[in-house]
């Protein structure tokens, strides 16, 4: 027997290897050296190592830098309540009032966008928010706005392209949320003479706590470190952490400042994360 | 309150379709601007992409890109939840963790990481260091729908074959993963739409020879055009047709 076991021990371990080296060589050791990095300094544009706090001072001191990541986390904070104020009511008018048979068809439909190119999405945003744009164009046709508003290159240009996106994404989560909820609940509190305002507020919005808390992380994870939507729709105007980060690697050359401005962003979503890690299930997605 | 869902529901769908519905419309404009006034219905921005060598050619490096990358990941994150599901292995948890983890991890930070070691490493940059980034981000996919499609009756069949005598490759590739084949099917073909659409990573971890989204990008640069209208549209209508042919037929057959 003991052999036996020893065998299929070994067999496992081998089995497993391979995505266990893979990842530690590729995911691990990428993090190790970009965090070595993180404690270079510049001299010139020579990367020099060493182990030097000098690029965290900045990160965290300059108020440039520090803007960024206030934005990042402002607009991060703004998309993922709006998303989720706008896909919850989607995820249930689709679970409540159309016919099962058409539920998936439905969702389907509701998410088929999703599937375009993610930097084709963000421009066709700027087609229909620009200046000489559909809805610019619309409202003035329809005598409502006299001038075209700046609406591309502006923070609010950044949250529309990102709420699209993620409305998707949680009208998914929270739909799969709801319709694994025995009516039994609702039924049970409706019998004991709860309205149906309290039977929305007091029994089924706290059941799908847990679906809606894991796609607002989700949702929060992608967007703070997204540099394309802000980069194509919002412009150079309020730059967020990721643009920063690209801005000092492209323009300046300063790998070491953003590999510790990276670390910064990873440090954001590691504390979001041991925030809510008793609530969410991520492997439940 | 039915009336009302239906209005919401209309606008919600209103909102979701808008910038779509405007992309594809104007990549028939015949103009030179993707915004309205329409000025009438052509085909010229079509051929113009279709006939732009670079475009193309960044396309198969994409699709190439796609497909091996995604076969990779698929074929280890099987292997290590076939281990992690069958065999009593010390750490599970730990293991299982370390192989999630890179979900958690914004791409940008995964590309910052990969460039770092192979500048420091003095690996040059090509399409093969964007497919180890692929690697990367789709494995714990891959890993996750082959763990949680394994159950109790898939491993009673493996039993049964390796007490006739089957050899543990031929247990894997004669029964497991046959029978996995729904799960199996929609985990690759995830992770070719995510690599296929992929940015951040291939941008920073290619040199010459680039992939779609980074020409894409690159065409930005010079301000609105019915052209990239065309390759969007284009890029969409791939992207739907491989989600309808896996609905159609592996989440179908996954349900039966």
């Amino acid at each position: 027997m003991a052999t036996l076991a020893a065998r299929e021990r070994r067999l496992g371990w081998g089995l497993i290897a391979p995505a266990l080296v893979w990842t530690a060589a590729f995911f691990l050791l990428p993090f190790a050296a970009m965090l070595a990095l993180s404690f270079a300094h510049m001299e010139g544009r020579a990367i020099v190592s060493g182990l030097s706090l000098d690029n965290y001072a900045r990160a965290l001191g300059d108020p440039t830098m520090l803007k960024a990541l206030v934005n990042s986390l402002e607009i991060t904070a703004i998309v993922t309540l709006v998303s989720v104020l706008l896909a919850w009511p989607l995820a249930a008018t689709i679970a409540w009032t159309i016919p099962p048979r058409l539920q998936r068809l439905a969702l389907l439909l509701a998410v088929l966008p999703f599937w375009t190119s993610y930097v084709v999405r963000s421009y066709s945003w700027l087609l229909v928010l620009g200046k000489n744009g559909v809805l610019n164009k619309a409202l003035i046709g329809a005598g409502l706005l006299g001038e075209p508003l700046q609406l591309a290159s502006t923070r609010s240009a950044t949250v529309i392209g990102f709420v699209h996106f993620f409305v998707m994404l949680l009208t998914l989560t929270i739909y799969a949320n709801l319709v694994q909820l025995s009516p039994n609940y609702a039924r049970a509190a409706a019998d004991l003479g709860a309205s149906r305002l309290r039977v929305l507020w007091h029994v089924i919005l706290p059941l799908t706590l847990p679906g809606i808390l894991t796609g607002a992380f989700l949702t929060f994870v992608l967007c703070i470190g997204d540099y394309i939507t802000p980069q194509i729709l919002g412009g150079n105007t309020e730059l967020t952490l990721p643009q920063l980060i690209m801005l000092q690697l492209q323009r300046s050359g300063n790998f070491p400042l953003a590999s510790a401005l990276s670390v910064v962003l990873m440090a954001v979503v590691t504390l979001a994360y041991a925030a809510v890690a008793r609530w969410i299930r991520l492997d439940r997605l | 309150m039915k009336p009302l869902a239906w209005a919401y529901l209309a606008l919600a769908y209103v909102f979701i379709f808008l910038p779509v519905a405007v992309l594809v419309v104007f990549s028939f404009q015949d103009g030179r601007l993707p915004v309205p006034p329409l000025q009438g219905l052509s085909l010229r921005w079509y051929e113009k992409v279709l006939s732009d060598g670079d475009l193309m050619t960044a396309l198969g490096h994409s699709a190439l890109v796609a497909v091996i990358s995604s076969a990779l990941a698929l074929t280890l994150g099987f292997l290590a939840a076939h281990a992690l599901a069958r065999v009593h292995l010390p750490g599970s948890a730990v293991m299982r963790g370390l192989l999630i983890a890179p979900m958690t991890v914004s791409y940008l930070i995964i590309a910052l990481g990969l460039l770092a070691l192979f500048s420091q490493t003095g690996v040059r940059l090509s399409l093969w260091t964007a497919g180890i980034g692929h690697v990367v981000i789709n494995l714990p996919l891959c890993f996750a729908i082959s763990f949680a499609a394994m159950g109790d009756h898939q491993q009673a069949a493996e039993r049964a074959a390796r007490d006739l005598g089957a050899s543990e490759a031929q247990v894997l590739w004669h029964v497991s993963a046959p029978m996995l084949a729904p799960a199996l099917a929609a985990a690759f073909f995830l992770s070719v739409t995510f690599s296929w659409d992929e940015f951040i990573i291939a941008f920073l971890l290619t040199r010459f020879d680039v992939t779609l989204p980074v020409e894409i990008w690159s065409m930005l640069k010079s301000g609105l055009s019915p052209a990239t209208n065309a390759v969007g549209s284009l890029v969409f209508l791939v992207s739907v047709t491989l989600v309808v042919i896996l609905e159609l037929t592996t989440f179908r057959k996954g349900r039966a």
